[in-house]
């Protein structure tokens, strides 16, 4: 690699002797992606943002943020009205947290419909469910920091969950508790990590993006790139269709904050925390609820705790569950039609985890978390070997070629006849 | 595809905590002035609400996170301010000799609460504690609408429902008992600029100060994201032009 391909000449010193530049210069223009992505494959894009804009709000916020039971409470209200812009900051973070949730719940659903996980790419999709369960802790952590009622109630629900463990149960809850009940030790704690945990994120999310670019992307067809027809350059391509995903990400995520910013909160959490009171119903975070729903669905406390995080479990052992060597859902037909049942059947969890846990909804809870678990420890390795796939196209090239759509010959507009 | 995973996911989000926090109860609903991405509050009614708070709620609730200053958003000039301020006593101290004191309040006072601590207010309660009003409005699911329908909701109980000594039948409040006695019952106040002084107009007057002192900076909120979602629509027709015109090469 020669450094002469720099103009500047300051630039051409630096990466003489530090090859950042060279390093930028790969990523955007020497690494080949597929040239049929559709847009769902933002998200990845979306989700480094959200991570960017959480650190750096977060970052603000706990300039003014004081970690303590008296405190923590007045700190959040003193930020809503009184710091300089703190209501937009909190706002912000509040909001972003949500949308962060959404875009990797895209995400995920676009690497089970597309067969993202699949040979080569395990470890990829493994280090995404680390990111994922590591969101999950930080989003709780972080809820539990405003001290309101439902925060105090929350992160007692959820650590109290740690005591189901046999043997070590209740030294791990009194660990995480920093005593014998949720309190100051607790928030103390719970900040601090909540601060370390985006960090760590981070850290995962390069992991997660080196082993991408070990094979590139996955693509709509789900085939391999056969050679450069197939390809196109990262820049300007994709970093232009990434921008319009920006663009819409951020519109949404302004008219949320600006004017809705409590719509995806609890009123309950602008009451401050009481121990001696427990509200009547105690709900987490709705990006939690359909793992709520599952826990709750098991008469068993144990059981509960160790189907909710066998939900997980299960995403971490996909790669082997479905062995099916067809990659993306468009050419399974049968898959296509079970992923979609899945989701049906995620957004029903998160539905019934957000009702009282009595009558008719602990009988549809256990039918859809059963469902769930079906889904992945038997109907995908049957499908593997049952199913009877379409044929795949011998390239990405030829049914790009094959679209109709485009006016202009396979070659381009010099090939038209002329008119 | 992409429309009905993203469809799915916001009925989740949106079904999730509505449905967890609504309650069983049919709330009066009002055109709020503050409702809508251009609402704004209403000052006279905000004065006039503040006045029903002073002068009905105040002996029994606190509004700890709000200070004279911020009266300033009610339109009051610092003159006024100052004025009211002076009108209530605040505890200071210790001074020089070690001793608390009480002195006329300044405008960076909060509003002090009528009870030195929660056990007192529930003892003048009989053991009901009257929540702090700064946040109620977010606080509660429907905020605004659930004050409102609350403030006019005392009604005769039910033949078939026994209410016992010291509660009350509301129509708005789940379970319909509730510890607070009816504390509007029209022309409780005599407005200055002879506005309607009837429970409906007083209540609605109160839940607009109500409003305004859990939500002080809406007004500047929705004045900015007005702006930038104007701004973000232009950046996104103009990503969407981009996008097409560097991948037109590639057709």
């Amino acid at each position: 690699m020669s450094a002469e391909k720099f103009q500047n000449p300051v630039v051409r010193w630096i990466d003489h002797r530090l090859p950042v530049f060279s390093m930028l210069d790969h990523e955007k223009y020497d690494y080949p992606v597929p040239k049929n992505l559709n847009y769902m494959w933002n998200f990845g894009v979306l989700a480094g943002l959200s991570l960017a804009i959480m650190i750096i709000t977060g970052i603000v916020l706990a300039m003014s943020y004081t970690a303590h039971v008296d405190y923590a409470f007045d700190a959040v209200e003193r930020i809503m009205r009184d710091v300089n812009h703190g209501w937009m900051i909190r706002y912000i973070h509040m909001n972003a947290a949500s949308f962060f949730f959404i875009v990797v719940y895209i995400h995920i659903f676009r690497g089970l419909y597309y067969g993202s996980y699949k040979a080569p790419r395990e470890l990829l999709w493994i280090l995404g469910v680390v990111i994922f369960l590591l969101m999950m802790a930080t989003a709780f952590m972080g809820y539990v920091l405003p001290w309101g009622q439902m925060s105090f109630w929350g992160a007692t629900v959820i650590t109290n969950l740690f005591s189901a463990i046999p043997v070590v149960g209740d030294s791990i809850v009194t660990l995480l508790w920093g005593g014998f009940s949720v309190d100051n030790p607790t928030l103390n704690r719970f900040f601090s990590l909540h601060y370390l945990m985006p960090f760590v994120i981070a850290g995962v999310v390069v992991l997660h993006i080196i082993a991408l670019h070990r094979f590139g992307s996955n693509n709509p067809i789900g085939i391999d790139a056969s050679g450069p027809q197939d390809t196109i350059s990262f820049h300007p391509y994709y970093t232009m269709k990434d921008m319009v995903g920006i663009a819409v990400f951020l519109l949404l995520l302004a008219v949320a904050v600006f004017f809705f910013p409590n719509a995806m909160g609890h009123p309950d959490n602008y009451i401050p925390a009481n121990p001696l009171q427990t509200p009547a119903h105690i709900v987490p975070e709705w990006y939690f609820l359909p793992f709520y729903a599952i826990l709750r669905a098991v008469p068993d406390k144990l059981g509960g705790v160790l189907l909710m995080f066998g939900a997980i479990a299960v995403l971490f052992i996909l790669p082997w569950l479905d062995r099916s060597p067809v990659r993306s859902a468009r050419f399974r037909p049968l898959f296509r039609i079970f992923f979609w049942l899945l989701l049906i059947d995620a957004v029903v969890l998160g539905y019934l985890g957000g009702k009282p846990a009595e009558g008719i909804y602990v009988v549809l809870s256990r039918i859809a978390t059963a469902w769930y678990f079906l889904h992945f420890l038997v109907i995908l390795p049957l499908l593997s070997v049952f199913e009877t796939t379409k044929p795949l196209p011998k390239s990405i090239s030829e049914p790009v070629l094959k679209y109709p759509s485009s006016r202009k010959g396979p070659m381009g507009a010099g090939l038209e006849p002329a008119e | 595809m992409i429309k009905r995973i993203f469809a799915a996911l916001v009925a989740t989000l949106l079904a999730g905590p509505a449905l967890a926090a609504g309650g069983d109860v049919a709330l009066t609903k009002r055109d709020w002035s503050f409702n809508g991405p251009f609402g704004t509050f209403d000052k006279a009614a905000m004065q006039r609400g503040f006045q029903v708070y002073r002068e009905v709620c105040a002996g029994c609730h606190s509004m700890q996170y709000i200070a004279f200053r911020n009266f300033a958003d009610l339109g009051y000039n610092e003159a006024e301010i100052k004025a009211i301020a002076a009108e209530y006593d605040v505890e200071d101290g210790p001074n020089d000799e070690g001793e608390m004191f009480t002195r006329p309040g300044i405008p960076a006072d909060r509003m002090p609460s009528p009870y030195p601590n929660d056990n007192a207010a529930r003892a003048g309660n009989g053991g009901a504690l009257p929540p702090d009003l700064s946040l109620i409005a977010k606080a509660r699911a429907n905020g605004p609408d659930y004050l409102y329908s609350l403030l006019i909701g005392y009604k005769e109980a039910p033949a078939s429902m026994n209410v016992p000594d010291g509660m009350y039948y509301n129509d708005a409040y789940p379970g319909n008992l509730i510890a607070m006695p009816q504390p509007l019952y029209g022309d409780d106040v005599t407005y200055a600029d002879g506005a309607d002084t009837s429970i409906e107009g007083s209540a609605a007057d109160l839940t607009q100060f109500l409003m305004w002192a859990a939500e002080p900076k809406m007004e500047a909120r929705k004045r900015i994201g007005v702006a930038v979602v104007f701004f973000l629509s232009i950046f996104v027709v103009l990503s969407v032009m981009a996008k097409r015109r560097v991948w037109a090469d590639l057709h």
